[in-house]
């Protein structure tokens, strides 16, 4: 668990981030959005004392954040900065491995691990290894970026915009495999990005900052059902709304009894991919099958567009 | 079929030409008067100097014509050993039997032919882009080829041998000197002013104060520092008990000494300032974001990747010093400085060439080995400062 309790940061009399608090719950995956300049990425730092706070605390599962050496900490949290930051003269598997050495790995469990990770990542290990990060593409960087990042196991994750330098394809295989890293090891991650679908897709909460203030932090679909202030309605977008309410919810919640004809959806789609599935084929109704294949049930359109709505 | 021609070749078979037609050797009567030039044809059998003139003639057409590297090359290294051998030769064959004062010496031509040749041989070398060892093997080939020369004795008739031959311990003794003058200011120098250096780009607010004090040390002119230096080092000798036994005077060694790591001290600093600076702010951004210590990072990010520049620096320090410890010789510091003040003492120019030809091969020869090791070094991590 983090608690921000009363974060402020000060530059030259004006305050980046303006007097924050929220709780974020271990093993889950929050989403800080907002404009350019708007503190998000002062606030993830913050976290990892690479910027010490104005004023207020940050706890780490009860423990004041300042309680140990500034570098022990950041040994314990996984920190993927905006932008890759690998280092030019290692290697891209020297890179991977710099956590796990400061802590004093063996070296078959390092290698081990790196070449775990840049399969994970889909970059041949071989191939990958022993490049220099110049050798790579802006995608493949980042990625390298984010497997070091994850190395030591972090319990505590923070990245910032990760995935920017990605293409549609890579990034969404990405976040599938952030999503799975994250349930395999109940890590917490703190996520700063600009895509709103990005947001969606991975967000357990999201907390929306506007000029060093967090102006809404809760569930996707509260800020889609209720929006605090213009500025999160603008960004979640009016024409986005109903759709970005069927993203965050999976196809097995809108099942009921019955049968339907056609091409069945899995369970654990979203509901948005299963109104996609009925208007495109020109159906009413959808087979859904559990992740085994076992038909569970069918989906209506006309359920899907009364969920969609505001008031349900 | 039209014939190309190669710019740089054009120039350098000028030059060549004007050294054929310049005097090739002197013969003087003794080590200290004006003599009498000889041209190539005077000065050698006469077979051996149109062999001589024939050799010339091919080398220099391989350099206005445009050919591979690699002809050019060997054409100019032809050049250069036959000229070195007929100088020899010449020496033996001007001396008067018998006349022990008489005294050869190479002549302006000689010395036009040497500088166009030489110029051939770098030029093809550089187009023949070769990798770091390749270079330093050029460099072991040609010490072995000079070093042969020698041995070979087929110089000994020449003067500046002659004067060697007449101090050789002295000559051995003074390199040595030399080379510790230059090559303990300049440890001396990385060991004072890389941990400065690291310091002034950790307190920006030192930064500028220090810089600007070693920009004016190295504004002092090397006499005036050595005079500044007399007054303190003396007083030292005289108060700090056991300082006088490890050789410690006003004058002498010491002040070479410290002076020259005086005028190190910038480069050293100034480059491991840049160096540092050029570090990319990602790489150490992520280095704490990771949870390096400041001390993993300078070893392990930040020096690493100021490397290059801060041997740049070493460079320029190793190639000056090797220079400037000539000038110890003026207050009894030793080196090769003794035969060049010497020899303008005596007017015997000899004597100065026998200090400053090979004080210039030293320097030559450092830059190369030093650059061929940056190079090696920033080839590892070859783009890493576009990253
Ligand atoms: N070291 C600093 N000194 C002064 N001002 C700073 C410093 N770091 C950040 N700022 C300012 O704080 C504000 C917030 O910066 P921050 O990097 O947190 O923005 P961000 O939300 O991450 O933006 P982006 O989406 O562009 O990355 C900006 O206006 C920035 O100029
Ligand atoms: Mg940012």
């Amino acid at each position: 668990m983090i608690e921000i309790d009363a974060i402020t940061k000060t530059y030259d009399e004006i305050a980046v981030v303006d007097d924050v608090s929220m709780v974020i719950e271990p093993r889950t995956i929050t989403v800080v959005v907002g404009t350019s300049g708007s503190g998000k990425t002062t606030l993830l730092r913050m976290i990892n004392r690479l910027v010490e706070p104005t004023s207020g605390e940050i706890r780490l599962d009860g423990d004041d954040n300042r309680s140990m050496p500034a570098h022990e900490l950041r040994r314990r949290i996984g920190y993927a900065i905006q932008g890759h930051g690998l280092f030019p003269h290692r290697t891209v598997a020297q890179n991977i491995a710099t956590v796990p050495r400061l802590l004093g790995w063996e070296k078959p469990r390092m290698d081990a691990k790196v070449a775990e990770l840049l399969t994970l990542f889909q970059l041949e290990p071989e191939i990958f290894g022993p490049r220099y990060p110049h050798q790579l593409s802006g995608g493949q960087q980042q990625r390298v970026g984010v497997a070091r990042a994850l190395a030591a196991e972090p319990n505590v994750l923070l990245m910032d915009e990760p995935f920017g330098a990605l293409d549609p394809i890579i990034r969404a295989k990405a976040q599938d495999d952030l999503l799975a890293i994250q349930k395999h090891f109940g890590t917490t991650i703190v996520l700063v990005t600009h895509d709103m679908n990005e947001a969606f897709h991975l967000a357990n909460k999201i907390a929306v900052m506007d000029k060093g203030k967090v102006v809404q932090y809760g569930p996707p679909v509260e800020l889609v059902r209720a929006p605090t202030t213009d500025f999160v309605k603008t960004l979640i977008g009016d024409a986005e709304r109903p759709f970005r309410l069927l993203s965050v919810a999976n196809a097995a919640a809108a099942v009921e009894p019955g049968e339907a004809e056609g091409e069945p959806i899995q369970e654990d789609r979203s509901q948005q991919d299963a109104l996609a599935a009925l208007l495109w084929s020109g159906r009413d109704a959808l087979p859904v099958v559990s992740v085994g294949g076992k038909p569970i049930g069918r989906i209506k359109l006309s359920t899907l567009l009364k969920r969609a709505a505001r008031l349900q | 079929m039209k014939i190309r021609f190669d710019k740089l070749g054009v120039v350098i078979a000028l030059v060549a030409a004007c050294g054929v037609f310049s005097s090739f050797a002197v013969l003087k009567p003794n080590r200290i008067l004006q003599g009498q030039a000889q041209s190539i044809l005077d000065a050698l059998p006469s077979g051996m100097g149109w062999g001589l003139l024939l050799v010339l003639v091919m080398a220099g057409t391989a350099a206005v014509l445009r050919m591979t590297a690699w002809a050019k090359l060997i054409a100019a290294a032809a050049a250069l050993l036959v000229l070195v051998l007929a100088m020899g030769y010449a020496a033996t064959f001007l001396t008067p039997s018998g006349n022990s004062y008489a005294r050869v010496s190479p002549a302006s031509g000689f010395w036009l032919l040497l500088f166009a040749f030489a110029l051939l041989a770098a030029d093809a070398m550089t187009r023949l882009r070769p990798p770091p060892w390749m270079r330093i093997l050029f460099l072991v080939i040609a010490a072995f080829g000079i070093g042969g020369v020698l041995m070979s004795g087929s110089w000994n008739g020449l003067s500046i041998m002659k004067e060697y031959s007449g101090r050789a311990d002295v000559f051995w003794t003074e390199a040595g000197r030399h080379v510790m003058l230059a090559l303990g200011s300049l440890a001396a120098a990385v060991a004072v002013g890389l941990p400065l250096g690291i310091f002034c780009h950790r307190f920006t607010a030192l930064k500028d104060a220090v810089l600007n004090t070693l920009n004016l040390i190295q504004t002092i002119p090397s006499i005036a520092l050595f005079g500044l230096l007399i007054g303190p080092l003396a007083w030292f000798a005289a108060t700090v008990p056991g300082a006088a036994n490890i050789g410690i005077r006003g004058i002498g060694a010491a002040p070479a000494f410290v002076a020259l790591f005086l005028y190190s001290l910038l480069p050293v600093v100034a480059n491991t300032v840049i160096g540092l600076a050029g570090v990319p702010r990602e790489a150490n951004d992520a280095a704490r974001g990771i949870g390096m210590t400041d001390r993993q990072r300078l070893f392990d990010v930040e020096l690493p990747l100021a490397l290059p520049v801060i041997l740049t620096g070493i460079r320029i320090v190793l190639v000056q010093n090797i220079g400037l410890a000539t000038i110890a010789a003026l207050i009894g510091g030793g080196g090769f400085g003794v035969f060049v003040f010497q020899g303008i003492g005596q007017t015997a120019m000899d004597l100065v060439l026998l200090g400053a030809v090979p004080t210039v091969a030293m320097a030559f020869a450092a830059a190369v080995v030093l650059d061929a090791s940056i190079e090696m070094n920033f080839r590892v991590q070859n783009g890493a400062r576009s990253a």
